[in-house]
């Protein structure tokens, strides 16, 4: 099987006035179909603009980045990114909120339509398509910001600490739901977060980092002894707490 | 509903008297002061040919408003206000916009912007009437003068402070700088807009005045000007609290638009 994402060799440097800092150093791995991975690395080692790299927001200095073996443009309409906030308009109602990403690709046909009134439905938020963003509950919110990602049909999603401005508990919650959302209409994913039990708990593989300048420490496949793994139930598999204390030494050792 | 309890109604009823009170107050203080003018006035505490009395003010207000000349002031000195506000309104979010589209312009004309609004704006006015002669295109430009910069610069501001995670957000989904403006920076701004443009419509009247005390043959800022020159200070005064009353108006109405606005959104 083909990879679906290739991330070639990619390195990065933020240029200002008092000096020069490199971000990425030559990281490269792959996303097969269907699969989704986590990266973790300590804060401010350059997680995002790994991030911002892959969905083509920012260039690279060195390496490619390749999806079904073509380069990524700037805003590729393949790729759908989820940001640490839901960023839902206020001046919109919920139902324009999610159709904000067909507007701006003008993309709004029949068939798109119907497949969000179909997400809607069934992820509960029909009922407050006219209401506002601030009526709707810390979960609600993150479901219909992605719905607006969906609603592109991305091949790949990107998930840039989606659930970091949330309370533990609605966390762990929304994180189980979105999970079970990306499950059910199979979409691979990349997580990024600096929450070891988040991407365990999510990933089929999580990838390492190192400090700045970020490269690949370590690729670990998760393979949990649970059936019908879910985000939350991931949490109570036995080996769960191993692969916690594996992933806890590399970044330690990086760090 | 349930009944509110003793302490809740105690409440309500102790800030109801509050607002009673205050109000009750200003129109006190309003109230006692014509009262003093006119019995100043009266037994000649004050020169009543200087400082008129609220009197002789009605008392000839009445008289000028039996030929319509008086209104016609009025009309011409809001025609150009509100006309001079239009203006500012359109070239200023315009030319903010332009600004925010194009941040290399917005830096090499941010010491100009600067300048021209820290000048104080009266003193073009004398070059105003000169370069485009005494009619209401110049009393217009005067208006302008004094709201267009500043209104420039608050709002580029404002523009300038959008939420950067909401403008990567618009291109995460493919948007362009057009779609940044249209779909977040305009509608975020709203609130901003309101309120610069409600400073603005009092700013327009004060250079709409500066204008016509230099070059006008009509307006209200021209009647001033006029009736001081002929002693007739108690017009002047009159005019003066015309102004009071048009500003107060206009404020008000912007304020209703404001409200209309922010609970529409």
């Amino acid at each position: 099987m083909k990879p679906l994402l290739e991330v070639r060799d990619i390195s990065l440097s933020y240029h200002t006035p008092s000096g020069e800092t490199k971000a990425l150093s030559h990281i490269s791995f792959h996303l097969m179909p269907g699969e989704f991975l986590a990266i973790v690395g300590p804060s401010g080692c350059g997680k995002s603009t790994l991030l911002n790299v892959i969905c083509g927001l920012l260039e690279p200095e060195g390496g490619t980045v390749l999806m079904n073996g073509s380069p990524i443009s700037r805003g590729d309409s393949r790729i759908g990114y989820m940001l640490q906030k839901d960023h839902l308009l206020e001046w919109r109602s919920v139902y324009k909120n999610v159709l904000l990403g067909l507007e701006i690709r003008k993309e709004i046909t029949a068939e798109k339509l119907s497949y969000i009134e179909s997400m809607l439905r069934t992820y509960g938020l029909d009922k407050f398509r006219s209401s506002r963003p601030s009526q709707l509950s810390g979960g609600m919110r993150q479901r219909a910001a992605l719905i607006r990602t969906l609603a592109l049909q991305p091949d790949l999603l990107l998930l840039d600490e989606p659930f970091s401005a949330l309370d533990y508990q609605t966390r762990l919650n929304v994180s189980d739901d979105i999970g079970k959302i990306l499950q059910k209409e199979k979409k691979p994913a990349i997580l990024v977060t600096h929450d070891i039990s988040e991407a365990i708990s999510m990933a089929d593989r999580v990838i390492i980092l190192t400090r700045r300048p970020a490269s690949v420490s370590d690729i670990i496949p998760i393979s949990l002894d649970i059936e019908n793994r879910t985000p939350l139930s991931s949490r109570s598999a036995p080996n769960f707490k191993s692969y916690f204390n594996l992933i806890w030494k590399e970044l330690n050792q990086n760090a | 509903m349930h009944e509110p309890s003793a302490e809740q109604r105690l409440y309500l009823a102790k800030r109801k008297r509050e607002k009673h009170l205050i109000n009750l107050s200003r129109i006190l203080i309003f109230l006692g002061f014509l009262l003093l003018w006119e019995v100043s006035a009266r037994k000649g505490w004050i020169d009543s040919f200087i400082f008129s009395s609220p009197a002789a003010i009605v008392q000839n207000f009445i008289e000028m408003s039996q030929n319509q000349e008086l209104f016609t002031h009025i009309g011409i000195t809001l025609a150009e206000t509100l006309i001079s506000f239009f203006f500012v309104v359109a070239l200023g979010t315009g030319t903010a916009v332009l600004l925010w589209s194009f941040p290399k312009l917005s830096r090499i004309l941010e010491p100009y912007l600067v300048v021209l609004n820290s000048l104080p704006k009266s003193a073009l006015a004398p070059l105003l009437i000169v370069w485009l002669g005494a009619n209401e295109r110049t009393i217009v430009v005067a208006g302008m003068s004094v709201a267009i910069f500043g209104s420039i610069i608050n709002l580029y501001t404002g523009f300038h402070e959008t939420d950067p995670e909401k403008l990567k957000l618009i291109a995460t989904l493919g948007g362009t700088k057009k779609d940044e403006l249209t779909k977040i920076v305009l509608p975020s701004s709203v609130p901003l807009i309101l309120s610069v443009m409600k400073v603005n419509i009092g700013l327009c009247l004060v250079g709409v005045i500066i204008g016509e005390f230099i070059g006008a043959r009509q307006g209200l800022g021209y009647l001033i000007i006029y009736s001081s020159q002929t002693f007739k200070l108690t017009t002047v005064l009159m005019s003066i609290l015309i102004l009071c009353i048009i500003a107060m108006i206009l404020y008000g109405i912007l304020n209703l638009i404001e409200k209309h606005c922010l609970k529409n959104s």
